[in-house]
């Protein structure tokens, strides 16, 4: 398993940089891990990576519909927020696996 | 006298009331099975109505044929499950008691998700082939279709049978080239996964046979809307696709019952536990198929597998046992290639499909992963078993769970 250093602390992640140990995760990392995606987190953005980690914790899906579901922010502003591929990029941010969309 | 409610008399349903009617005492148990539709379809054979290979008559039977002696049929719309007195309320207002419940009531497209899909457009120029007046309608299309840009479209997963759309186009590619027109026809397919497929090799594999057959993938296409006036799909990052013909994969969801009986997530999908197949909710309801919210295919394959547990894991249930049986998320999935020849896919939660030989190790006769013609006979015969032996939950010499023997590494 690989790890990375992020400000100055060590976090467990995989080859493509996701973390593998959610608990690891703080609001000041996300802010540097979206930093290297170019993104600047604002309140909207931690309430989207909170809701994405609670959904996780409870073993639910992860898809852009049920963030555009949420009450939070719709698909389009989703897309405003994470740029390009919204649900892999808040994912990393958010500190949970890269979402595997169920076959 | 005890009561198993089964709700949804479709394939999981259906296999269920076999099952279930043979291992309870008549004496003790009363089965019921409410369906809204009387019309039972073989479902995987929608795939070949468009290309005129099947018929309308090929896909369907009476779904009583297939429900044994000994079981109440009750065709009617169900409005909700009242989980907490353990009963099931009609649209016409009957209320049924069960002690056990099996919720079996499948999944449905949506179009009307996605503004534009179902506008004037809608089975003229956009065809599903999900439903049989979808299917039969680009049947008729097809017939007299000069050529131009052929759009296959994924709205959203997850869908029924995540393979069907890769079938689809390639059975494109050879309807056009065997009438002499391919030339004439642009096939794409525009997908919100990454590839086409979402398990890695499968997806390698599956992306480079689309390659061959000179099919676009367009990746990482979320949908958002239709333009009907210009032709257009039109995606959430606002990228467009102009299309000639759009054959769309809707959103699916599950049944509207689900919601209101407050069992589901936000697309209707029953909470269930992905092993067990017990209900988030009640202790008594138990979940098979396209109607939960399991994380493997929405397909009948899953649901064939997904019976033998759920058989064992209610009996468990009703004797007061703990749970024997854990559902691994078994697939298996015939995948037409055009041209006579066939893939197969077998995989579940934990190891993603591989190459090899199935279901005998090193003889097959079904290669894993790789095009041959058995495969293609092997889906051929698929519709004969489902019908004869699959639906009357008869013995398979396939095993609930996913074995590796036979699998390259």
């Amino acid at each position: 398993m690989a790890q990375k250093i992020i400000a100055g602390i060590t976090v467990d992640v995989n080859e493509e940089g996701y973390f593998t140990n959610p608990a690891q995760w703080t609001r000041e990392l996300a802010k540097e891990v979206a930093k290297e995606e170019g993104i600047q987190l604002t309140d909207t953005h931690y309430a989207v990576l909170e809701f994405l980690r609670e959904r996780f914790a409870k073993g639910e899906n992860l898809t852009i519909r049920s963030v555009g579901n949420s009450g939070i922010i719709d698909i389009k502003g989703f897309y405003g927020l994470f740029p390009g591929a919204p649900m892999k990029k808040a994912a990393k941010v958010a500190g949970i696996p890269k979402p595997a969309s169920c076959v | 006298m005890k009561r198993l409610l089964i709700l949804g008399a479709g394939t999981g349903g259906t296999i269920m009331a076999n099952k279930m009617r043979k291992i309870l005492d008549r004496d003790e148990w009363e089965i019921t099975i409410v369906d809204q539709h009387k019309t039972h379809y073989y479902q995987p054979g929608f795939l070949f109505i468009p290309f005129g290979m099947y018929t309308r008559q090929d896909v369907v039977k009476p779904k009583t044929s297939f429900i044994p002696l000994g079981v109440n049929v009750i065709f009617q719309e169900i409005d909700r499950i009242d989980g907490a007195s353990n009963h099931v309320i009609l649209k016409d207002g009957i209320s049924l008691k069960y002690d056990f419940l099996i919720v079996a009531t499948g999944t449905r497209v949506v179009p009307d998700e996605t503004p534009g899909l179902k506008g004037p457009l809608w089975h003229k120029s956009i065809f599903d082939f999900y439903t049989i007046e979808g299917a039969m309608a680009l049947a008729e299309f097809f017939k007299t279709w000069p050529g131009g840009e052929l759009v296959l479209n994924i709205a959203d997963v997850p869908i029924k049978c995540p393979v069907a759309p890769l079938e689809f186009v390639m059975f494109a590619d050879a309807f056009f080239v065997e009438r002499g027109v391919r030339s004439k026809v642009n096939i794409s397919y525009a997908t919100p996964m990454s590839g086409a497929f979402t398990k890695p090799r499968a997806s390698k594999v599956l992306g480079s046979l689309l390659e061959e057959k000179n099919i676009s993938i367009i990746p990482d296409f979320y949908l958002e809307k239709v333009d009907n006036e210009r032709k257009r799909l039109v995606s959430y990052d606002e990228r467009e696709i102009p299309f000639d013909c759009l054959v769309t994969i809707p959103v699916h969801k599950g049944d509207a019952m689900i919601g209101r009986s407050g069992l589901g997530d936000e697309m209707d999908f029953a909470k269930a536990h992905k092993h067990t197949l017990q209900s988030d909710f009640f202790p008594n309801i138990f979940v098979i198929g396209d109607a939960g919210n399991f994380p493997t295919s929405k397909a009948g394959s899953v649901v064939h597998f997904q019976a033998d547990v759920l058989t064992e894991n209610l009996m468990c249930a009703i004797e007061n046992r703990p749970f024997t049986e854990s559902f691994d998320g078994h697939s298996n999935c015939y995948i037409e290639t055009g041209f006579g020849k066939g893939a197969l896919i077998d995989f579940n939660y934990d190891t993603e499909p591989l190459p090899g030989s199935f279901p005998f190790p090193g003889i097959g006769p079904f290669g894993l992963l790789k095009e041959t013609r058995m495969n293609h006979y092997g889906k051929l015969l698929f519709r004969w078993i489902y019908w004869h032996i699959l639906l009357k939950g008869k013995e398979m010499p396939i095993d609930s769970k996913m074995t590796m023997a036979g699998k390259k590494m």
